[in-house]
């Protein structure tokens, strides 16, 4: 690469004032993204990725400032800018798109008025023409009937749509870079496909370049040149989208390509080469054939928008065009095998959160039956479940580890919890106990058992979480997207840790995931749901290498992966 | 929008309700007998025998109930025992005077406070953020009849440039032909200069110890709406796509602002009017605020009954108002109405 | 900044006593450390402390520590100003204004403690049941607060104390009414998010019962801001009861309490006799002031995440 690059990060390092003291969040990091080029930015939280970005964009907050280091844009330098300098640069030369998409908008104002914004600060449109150019952009993220959502609040979109808003906005004055900081994390793999041609496809067109920041390395090897992997404010390699997927040289890399769940691997496989094998005394699995959990034509209706509706027939004349209720399950059936991992798989509002719920008996279901171990638990009234002996049998491990632990309890409250309410060990010292030996099933020192939730990292909290799950060793634990809050090098170690409990202990799983990839790590079968309705259930291998339903297939095939991914990759990772 | 209005002024009908059932209650829970209290501290045995008859006070409480609503449809709301006049009418009389004195607090308050609020938020460190941190702890603290009466030391006793904390007016000074019941206003369409000023210059220190009162709630809010907003994601993306400061602060942060800000004043006017009583007992102004004092000090039960419903039907509007203002600077609350 | 918080996840915290060998028996000690990390850390929650401390001291020993007799009137020292026999002056009756001021500091402080501790049970407990049950309970709690808050609150209370009599037991019933639905209000947010928090639908797959979750797990995550609460409220308590008795209400002269010896002076503000009024309102403003800074810092205390 002989031209001059685009953009040019020279040794860049961010320092943050905070009341602890200044904390390097960013140290010598080179990035360099050619003309046309797109570079993908990849690392793990706190890894200092999006502050990268911030600094070239010096959109830092009050307490940060770029301390050393140079960023050279198409010639400028953009540390010696001034602020009237930089905002004719930003939006115009390089703009940037935002996680979470709907609060990237503002509130209040019409999307259509926010594009103009942006036309008219940067005199791309006078007062005359900025409706029409904002009305061919909004066509140009291919939002159907643009006439008519130029008049839309940001809230009356669906979060992909506000994100195709964001890209029209970003794009609205043809720059030269755009910086995309997560623009997908949140949404479901189907519409992160939509969003990322469309942004690929978009920037081709225009000659742009590209820095794409994100967590998925799957995500960064598809749709990018080049990749930068960063590690606690560091650049630990940069090398090709291809070098880095077949031949990391970084051992963190190589820890984050193998961490990563992907076609093709085992569970055991996401660990690094040095993990401690375990040594597993597999249970026998039961040969009891009835099944552990059945579920028949389970159904689950909601009111729809309750009082709102109620008084709004008050200004209605004639039949509501509405049906009162909506399904959010509609009609399900299934069943769970002893020792076996079932995985509910689908996008958000398809039903899975709902049903496992019902399950766990935490709420009743409108209609249908549950028979637990021959028992039909569907009929016990979710309120008198709590305290019934039953109860411990079914347990589950919740999405958020921050979340699902009371911040006022230490780790041994936690896992204790259960046990003093269900368990059949009395006494403190015969509670500690036992919650010590839970801490030692699940990895987490016992040191750590006084420590309140705000003392421990998020891999430390799922272990507590899980601890606290399998205390009263349930026959049938539901795992809702346990990993989803995690790492990739977390959620690799808490998978295998999940799978080794299963084996040790005998439980069945019921695990609910939006991730087709970690799912089939897990999970002996799969039900494929979407709009209240399984579409598709049969063995893990089949389903995914062979699905038969067409929603199975988009699913499929908007996981992002590598089309080079096919020469044996893992090889080279092993031989590395 | 019509929509909208229209079903916030429904959401209003249960608090009036409200208000009517709880002011009926509070005239029932006098201790002792209320006949005797409405017929005041000096009447005779057959007196309040009379009154007890002729207010129905004898009659079960469902049908008290029904009597006093009709009652209230009719705009009767008893008669003064100090004044001899019905209460509907003293108070219609000295109403203007009570809202003059309050929407001039709550005007010249916003005035300062929104400003010094986000200059507070976009400038973090700086005078003004001090100057709004100092205000909105300190100005909650100060009791808001304290503070009227230093400034009547202060600028009356000690610099003698405020008149005299006697009423709306000039001793020697009669009122404006009475439109609007507001002596600014009113003295401005008669065309007379004097009483335009002598209003002005009564109305200053109340008005400004009610503006001091609800300046640290307005400030305060302000400040810590505007500072939520300028760090949320879309004034990131508005300065990320280069959008002028004057554009993202004014277009994109103030009107998102300002929106927490409107809920705060349903608040700002519950003490507002309340302490529109202690100021009138302070500046001895002729609004209700000081006609419910008055009857208090006589044991007048009638017109304090007058004036609490009034008030309170006064903040129930008043707060439909916020809704409805609400309701037009956020298109989520106005379309999903 | 994200990254920065993401940076430092596990960073012992002073609350939790930092360490491993940490049991939840010594939870006290680390509360007084953090306390005492925190005054340091911060001089103006550390000066309303200490001002919080002479008010109760004012409060619990006045009558005992004051030079002069505060209801003996000597009408040859009427009006005399702040000297150093009379550090506060004389009032119109010649009684010593700096006795009275310490002796009236009993009554006001009982009165705010009174009525925030009712208002505390009453709202608090309502609420966190309307939050956590919803439902009917949610909705009669809810209409309860709204009727409450159709009224301009101070005017409610001078309704209600000038309906059920003029008492100071009324006055502080009457302050805890119009406060109701600020608690209940907060109480029931608070236990609303908590009831669909991850904590609590574990804690209900335990194997607890609704009323052992909402006392175990639900009030104690909510306790801090209620405490927050109480001190901010004990302020506004202050104000209201001092309020009511200036324009006559519940507390009757010659009563040594702030409000009415404001009231007393204010005539004697035009002629130039500033301390009768001033000291009892600067005693008041200070108590509030007090009140109000300390339950900033409180909220650094109980919860050190919070921290503005």
């Amino acid at each position: 690469m002989t031209a001059l690059p685009l953009l040019d990060v020279r040794d860049l390092t961010v320092e943050f004032t905070t009341r602890r003291g200044i904390v390097k969040a960013v140290q010598h990091v080179d990035v360099t993204v050619a003309k046309g080029e797109t570079v993908a930015i990849v690392g793990e939280s706190g890894s200092g990725k999006s502050v990268t970005s911030y600094a070239v964009m010096r959109i830092l907050d009050r307490a940060g400032r770029i301390a050393e280091g140079s960023i050279t844009f198409s010639g400028l330098d953009l540390r010696a800018a001034d602020e009237t300098e930089m905002r004719n640069l930003r939006g115009r030369e390089m703009s940037m798109i935002f996680q979470n998409p709907r609060a990237a908008l503002n509130p209040i104002r019409k999307v259509g008025r926010q594009i103009e914004d942006v036309l008219m600060q940067h005199a791309q449109a006078g007062s005359q023409d900025a409706t029409a150019k904002a009305i061919n952009l909004l066509e140009q993220v291919r939002i159907a009937r643009p006439r008519e959502r130029y008049h839309a609040y940001p809230f009356e979109l669906s979060g992909g749509m506000c994100q195709r808003i964001v890209i029209a906005l970003a794009l609205a004055c043809r720059p030269q870079l755009l910086i995309a900081d997560e623009p997908t994390t949140g949404l479901d793999v189907t519409t992160q496909k939509t969003v990322m041609d469309l942004m690929v496809e978009l920037t081709r067109q225009r000659g742009m370049s590209t820095i794409l920041i994100t967590h998925d390395l799957g995500l960064a090897a598809t749709y990018c040149d080049r990749v930068t992997v960063m590690e606690k404010g560091h650049v630990v390699e940069t090398a090709t989208a291809r070098a880095i997927f077949t031949a990391p040289e970084h051992a963190y890399t190589r820890r984050l390509m193998r961490a990563t769940p992907r076609p093709g691997v085992s569970l055991r496989d996401l660990l690094p080469e040095d993990a401690a094998r375990p040594t597993a005394q597999v249970l026998p699995i039961s040969t009891d054939k009835t099944p552990l959990l059945a579920v028949e034509k389970l159904v689950k209706e909601y009111p729809r928008q309750g009082a709102a509706k109620s008084l709004k027939n008050l200004f209605r004349s004639g039949p509501s065009p509405e049906p009162e209720t909506f399904r959010a399950v509609d009609g399900i059936s299934f069943t769970v095998g002893r020792g076996e991992s079932v995985g509910l798989v689908g996008e958000s509002g398809c039903g899975k959160s709902t049903t496992s719920t019902i399950v766990m008996r935490l709420i009743d279901a409108t209609d249908g039956l549950i028979q637990f171990d021959g028992e039909d638990i569907g009929a016990i009234p979710a309120k008198k479940f709590a305290t019934l002996p039953i109860r411990k049998r079914i347990q589950m491990v919740f999405q958020d580890p921050t979340d699902s632990l009371n911040p006022r309890f230490t780790a041994a409250r936690a896992i204790a919890d259960p046990i003093l309410r269900l368990g059949d060990v009395r006494g403190r010292d015969a509670v500690r106990t036992r919650c010590e030996e839970l801490a030692q099933q699940v990895g987490l020192p016992v040191d750590l058992l006084d420590r309140f939730p705000h003392q421990l990292s998020g891999g430390q909290k799922a272990r507590v979480g899980i601890a606290r799950a399998i205390a009263l060793r349930p026959e049938l634990v539901i795992l809702d997207e346990p990993t989803a809050a995690l790492d990739v090098s977390v959620q690799a170690v808490v998978l295998n840790l999940l799978q080794e409990l299963k084996e040790s202990l005998g439980m069945s799983y019921l695990f609910v995931s939006h991730d087709l990839n970690v799912v089939r790590l897990l999970c002996d079968r799969v039900l494929v749901m979407r709009g209240g309705r399984i579409v598709e259930q049969g063995p893990t291998e089949k389903v995914l290498f062979a699905p038969e339903a067409d929603y199975t297939r988009e699913l499929l095939a908007a996981i992002p992966h590598p089309t080079f991914e096919q020469d044996k990759p893992l090889d080279h990772v092993r031989s590395a | 929008m019509l929509r909208m209005i229209l079903k916030r002024s429904l959401i209003a009908v249960p608090s009036l309700i409200g208000v009517i059932i709880v002011t009926f209650l509070l005239t029932r829970a006098l201790p002792g007998d209320p006949a005797a209290y409405f017929a005041g501290p000096a009447a005779t045995k057959e007196a309040i025998e009379q009154v007890r008859v002729k207010l129905g006070l004898d009659k079960p409480l469902i049908v008290q109930f029904g009597n006093y609503v009709a009652d209230l449809a009719r705009g009767d709301l008893g008669t003064s025992l100090t004044t001899g006049q019905p209460v509907a009418t003293d108070i219609r009389n000295r109403l203007p005077a009570s809202a003059e004195l309050t929407l001039l607090g709550l005007i010249v308050s916003m005035l300062i406070a929104v400003p010094l609020g986000i200059l507070a938020a976009t400038k973090p460190g700086s005078l003004a953020d001090h100057l709004c941190r100092v205000i909105s702890t300190a100005g909650v603290s100060l009791p808001v009849f304290f503070t009227g009466l230093i400034l009547v030391y202060v600028f009356y006793y000690l610099l003698g440039i405020a008149p005299a904390p006697l009423g709306r007016l000039d001793t020697f000074l009669s009122a404006p032909p009475r439109i609007t019941g507001f002596y600014l206003i009113d003295s401005a369409i008669a065309g007379n200069g004097e009483v335009f000023v002598s209003s002005l210059k009564q109305l200053v220190l109340p008005a400004m110890t009610l503006a001091i009162f609800s300046l640290a709630p307005i400030a305060r809010m302000t400040r810590a709406s505007m500072l939520a907003v300028l760090a949320s994601d879309f004034v990131r993306t508005a300065r990320a796509s280069g959008l002028s400061p004057a554009t993202v602060i004014v277009t994109y942060a103030f009107r998102n602002a300002m929106i927490p800000v409107v809920t705060t004043l349903g608040m700002v006017f519950s003490f507002l009017l309340g302490a529109n009583v202690l100021v009138e007992k302070v500046f001895a102004w002729p609004g209700i605020g000081s006609y419910a004092v008055e009857a208090l000090v006589a044991s007048d039960f009638a017109p304090l009954q007058g004036f609490v419903l009034t008030m309170a039907v006064m903040y129930v509007l008043l707060n439909l108002l916020i809704d409805i203002l609400y309701g037009v600077i956020d298109p989520r609350v106005r379309i999903e109405a | 900044m994200t990254e920065i918080a993401a940076n430092t996840p596990a960073l012992p915290s002073p609350a939790g006593g930092g360490g491993s060998g940490m049991r939840p028996a010594s939870g006290l000690i680390a509360l007084l450390r953090h306390t005492r990390y925190v005054l340091s850390e911060n001089p103006v929650t550390a000066f309303a402390a200490g001002l919080f401390l002479l008010i109760v001291i004012a409060a619990a020993f006045g009558p005992f520590i004051v030079p002069y007799d505060p209801y003996a009137s000597n009408t040859a020292m009427a009006l005399k100003p702040p000297s150093a026999a009379h550090w506060f002056g004389t009032d119109q009756l010649g009684r010593d204004v700096f006795s009275r001021v310490i002796v009236a500091t009993q009554l006001d402080f009982f009165i705010a403690i009174a009525s925030v501790a009712l208002v505390f049970l009453m709202g608090g407990l309502a609420g966190v049941a309307a939050g956590f049950y919803g439902g009917w309970t949610d909705r009669i709690v809810g209409r309860i607060a709204d009727t409450i808050m159709a009224f301009p609150l101070f005017v409610l209370a001078m309704g209600i104390v000038a309906a059920l009599g003029n008492t100071v037991q009324n006055i502080i019933l009457a302050t805890a009414i119009v406060n109701f639905p600020l608690y209940a209000r907060i109480a029931r947010a608070e236990a609303n998010v908590r009831r669909e928090a991850g904590f609590v639908m574990a804690a209900r797959l335990s194997g607890n019962s609704d009323a052992r979750i909402v006392l175990a797990q639900v009030l104690p995550n909510i306790m801090p801001i209620m405490v927050v609460q109480m001190s901010l409220t004990m302020g506004y308590a202050i104000l209201n009861a001092a309020g009511l008795s200036f324009i006559g209400l519940g507390v009757r002269p010659p009563t040594a309490e702030w409000g009415i010896m404001v009231a007393e002076g204010a005539a004697f503000m035009v002629s130039g006799e500033w301390w009768i009024a001033f000291f009892p309102g600067a005693a008041l403003m200070v108590a509030v002031f007090c009140f109000n800074l300390l339950g900033d810092g409180l909220r650094d205390i109980v919860d050190p995440q919070r921290r503005t």
